[in-house]
């Protein structure tokens, strides 16, 4: 069952075309990822979808109703957490989190202090001295102490630590094993990789893949760099292998991460003597995007590392 | 020792005047050419020596001394000490306002924004920012004392003379320098610039307030403020030197105190320990409107008290106001009297327009908070949650309607409270209650304009003011200037009947009020239909 969908969304501020034609679908129970470079449209989209801005055309629908005219029934079932948290300078941390908690419906108590020890974070002090880190950590503790169905977070970890990173992927998936759903914007891949279900990308404000992990594995190829004895024969033509690129002795490419195993076996007959590898990082994956028209072998091996 | 300390104060001198090339010229500029405008003012508006005699008995009142010190020189009521008398108070604290900004921009705001830690890390002396800041300072106000001493002089006005005059100017200066050592002082012990600003504020606010009691029950009670010190040169009068001396001596004092501290304390640190705040919202605050009010809180408190005294210091001239038309020629060009109505009573017509758009600032400034919100990204938060945008808007129009009664009750309360004990027939308080409250519907018409702007345009919101302004210049001096009527008649304030002179016109004031609904359901409309922007 389909808790959000948008259909051919299209946001145009004045002449420039924000969005184009958005399709999204999150489903009960899923973890959607939401990907795609600054400026691409992502942060666009969220806000149509909470009813801060109005779409130009399409639908756009939560819990089945309407983002724009029911916007106050969906967000009473609806934790959001934006990117940028900007908050009130003079209130204290603790006091934004019930403001925000409140102005939702109910919050849960206990919960609220477990997550502030968790994400450990001191409630006493004024908003305006709170680093980008510690302001997320309110809009954070505020979304995941109230009871939602659905979580919209905006690059929620952009400026936490890689400790509450991982407290901040725990609630998350708290929250998909009590069933809720969940839309996740975020340019960290491996973050992506890690919670979500499902992932759509978009690019100059247009979804250009969708689908599940599964289905996008082509995706998440491994690159490599390889140094052998011998010239290693018909690479190009094993399984899963793509871009090959000779240089000096050593050659690079990269391989689907399936085909991993067997390609090592192939290989190691030549010899290695030197191995690299590394994971494709989101810019390899939109460089690919952005270049599909173009010759695959075009693309180098991403810089081994 | 001493060159470790203060290594590179020269670079760091020019620095800062590099970083305040603007700023401090325009403070400069502005406060000495203001004072000097007012002074040739004064000669215009009062053209013989009876008429200055007629304003200097409105002035031996209370009320009058509490607000601008006592008048020394009441008795010979010259240019000069007119000048000393109205307006050094009031430019003396002005002067303070501008020290005490200045000081903060330049030690504890760099110093929280992490620039200090750069400049420290160079090679400069430990004292060398806060040395280079008192010395720039320091100079601003000296230029500013010579140009405003200089700049009075050259009115060539008789009774200011060149040793008045710079007395006059060293006067400013003085009370610049006082608080340029009280916040270098507030810097090294409040963690924070809204402290160090906050805590400097407050030094002033009680000078003034010791002062004030002080000259009227007691005044050897004066002399513990320095603005006390700073009226005790009685310029003009009598020209004493010495409490310049004085303060300079003080303030000297309280700046090596500051270094010392300065010198002793980590970077980024504060003396004093900050409190921890409230880790739990109350049950008020968590609602739009408590969120609302909790945000303006401090203006609200700040204008109501301005607004009180605003009232008080009208009220206490109420007493002497029959005789003093009878002096002045100009005055009787704005009021053509009206029989059956005293002065007094045709004067409050006039002070309650402009009372009324005093009040209406305020009133403005609540309502136009909701853009500022907006353009910090913060409505988002409550959008986001379950809170209507009709709610949303509807708690910044509640307070700002119930915040501009407020402030046009306290200040018809400040002007009764006053007037009724200088007054011989006094006006109850019913009729100035009644020709205040008549301009509400006027006030919500300029509220609601603020809602349209904000329902459907939010970037031209700035013309509220514009207007208002508008509407004084042709409401209060429209009648002085002979402007023709329907320039009055496109503003509000000038459709709303003159209580107690005129009768209160219901229909006119519902029409009014009916303007005002309709003009503010179609802002929320629009606020509704509008993509929110930040």
């Amino acid at each position: 069952m389909a808790i959000l969908r948008t259909t051919n969304v299209t946001k145009k501020f004045g002449k420039f075309t924000a969005l184009d034609g958005v399709n999204l679908e999150v489903n009960s129970g899923e973890i959607y990822g939401f990907i795609g470079p600054n400026g691409a449209g992502k942060s666009t989209t969220i806000r149509i979808l909470l009813g801060i801005i109005k779409a130009t055309s399409g639908e756009a629908n939560v819990f089945g109703k309407d983002v724009w005219s029911d916007a106050v029934e969906i967000h009473k079932r609806l934790a959001y957490v934006p990117g940028d948290v900007n908050l009130w300078p003079n209130l204290t941390g603790g006091e934004v989190i019930d403001l925000l908690v409140k102005l939702r419906g109910r919050g849960n108590k206990r919960r609220r202090e477990e997550l502030i020890e968790k994400f450990d974070f001191d409630p006493s002090k004024k908003c305006r001295t709170y680093s980008k880190g510690n302001r997320q950590k309110v809009a954070l503790v505020a979304a995941f102490s109230t009871e939602a169905d659905l979580y919209i977070l905006d690059e929620p970890t952009s400026g936490l630590d890689p400790l509450m990173e991982k407290v901040f992927q725990d609630c998350v998936l708290d929250a998909k094993n009590e069933g809720k759903s969940v839309l996740l914007s975020s340019h960290i891949l491996s973050e992506v990789e890690r919670l979500c279900d499902k992932v759509g990308i978009i690019r100059q404000g247009k979804m250009i893949e969708t689908g599940t992990l599964q289905e996008l594995r082509h995706l998440t190829r491994t690159n490599l760099v390889v140094e052998t004895k011998h010239p290693i024969a018909k690479l190009s033509e094993v399984k899963g292998v793509y871009g090959v690129e000779v240089k000096n002795q050593e050659i690079s490419f990269q391989v689907d991460t399936e085909e991993l195993n067997q390609l090592i076996q192939y290989i190691s007959q030549f010899g290695i003597v030197k191995l690299e590898s590394a994971p494709p990082t989101l810019e390899d994956l939109f460089m690919r995007h952005y270049r599909t028209s173009t010759k695959e072998s075009d693309l180098g091996a991403g810089g081994a590392r | 020792m001493a060159s470790q300390l203060l290594e590179s104060t020269w670079n760091l001198v020019r620095f800062t005047v590099r970083r305040d090339r603007i700023r401090i010229p325009i403070w400069v500029v502005s406060i000495s050419f203001i004072t000097i405008l007012i002074a040739g003012t004064f000669t215009n508006m009062y053209k013989s020596e009876q008429e200055r005699q007629a304003i200097a008995e409105t002035m031996r009142n209370p009320a009058m001394t509490a607000m601008v010190g006592p008048g020394y020189g009441l008795d010979n009521y010259t240019e000069g000490a007119m000048m000393s008398h109205q307006m050094l108070l009031f430019t003396a604290i002005v002067v303070a306002i501008m020290s005490i900004l200045l000081v903060t921009r330049h030690t504890r705001a760099v110093e929280e924004d992490g620039q200090s830690e750069l400049i420290q890390s160079l090679p400069v002396g430990r004292l060398s920012s806060l040395t280079a800041t008192v010395i720039v300072t320091v100079l601003a106000n000296m230029l500013l004392a010579i140009t405003t001493g200089i700049g009075l002089y050259l009115l060539g006005i008789e009774s200011m003379d060149l040793q008045g005059s710079l007395l006059y100017g060293s006067a400013l200066g003085a009370t610049g320098l006082f608080f340029i050592a009280i916040t270098a002082l507030f810097a090294q012990l409040s963690e924070n610039s809204r402290g160090t600003i906050g805590l400097s504020f407050a030094v002033l606010i009680v000078a003034y307030l010791i002062r004030a009691i002080g000259d009227v029950s007691n005044p050897s009670v004066s002399w513990l403020s320095p603005l006390g010190w700073i009226l005790g040169t009685e310029v003009y009068v009598n020209n004493y030197w010495w409490p310049i001396i004085l303060t300079i001596l003080l303030s000297t004092f309280i700046t090596i105190i500051a270094l010392y501290l300065h010198a002793k304390r980590d970077l980024g640190s504060g003396l004093l320990p900050t409190k921890p705040g409230r880790k739990h919202a109350s049950m008020f605050l968590c609602t739009p409107f408590g969120l609302s009010v909790r945000l303006q809180r401090t203006g609200m408190i700040a204008w109501a008290i301005g607004m009180l005294l605003l009232g008080v210091s009208y009220g206490s001239v109420l007493g002497d106001l029959e005789e003093f038309f009878a002096q002045i020629e100009m005055l009787e060009d704005l009021l053509s009297p009206v029989s059956g109505y005293s002065l007094t009573e045709q004067f409050l017509t006039l002070l309650m327009v402009v009372i009324s758009m005093i009040c209406t600032i305020p009133a403005l400034m609540m309502i136009l908070k909701l853009k500022g919100e907006e353009k910090k990204n913060r409505t988002e938060h409550l959008v986001a949650r379950a809170v209507s945008r009709t709610r949303i808007i509807g708690s910044y129009i509640t307070i700002s309607v119930i915040g501009g009664f407020l402030m046009l009750f306290l200040s018809v309360f400040g002007l009764w409270a006053a007037g009724s004990q200088v007054m011989e027939e006094t006006i109850s308080f019913t009729i100035m209650f009644q020709a205040a409250m008549v301009y509400l519907p006027a006030m919500w018409i300029m509220v609601s304009l603020a809602v349209l702007f904000i329902g459907i345009y939010p970037k031209l919101s700035g013309l509220c003011y514009l207007y208002l302004g508008y509407s004084f210049f042709v409401v209060y001096l429209g009648s002085l200037l002979q402007f023709p009527d329907w320039m009055g008649k496109l503003s509000p304030f000038g459709h709303v009947p003159q209580v107690p002179v005129e009768e209160v016109n219901y229909v006119k004031l519902t029409i009014l009020t009916i303007v005002a609904l309709t003009v503010t359901v179609v802002g929320v409309i629009g606020y509704n239909k509008r993509d929110l922007e930040g």
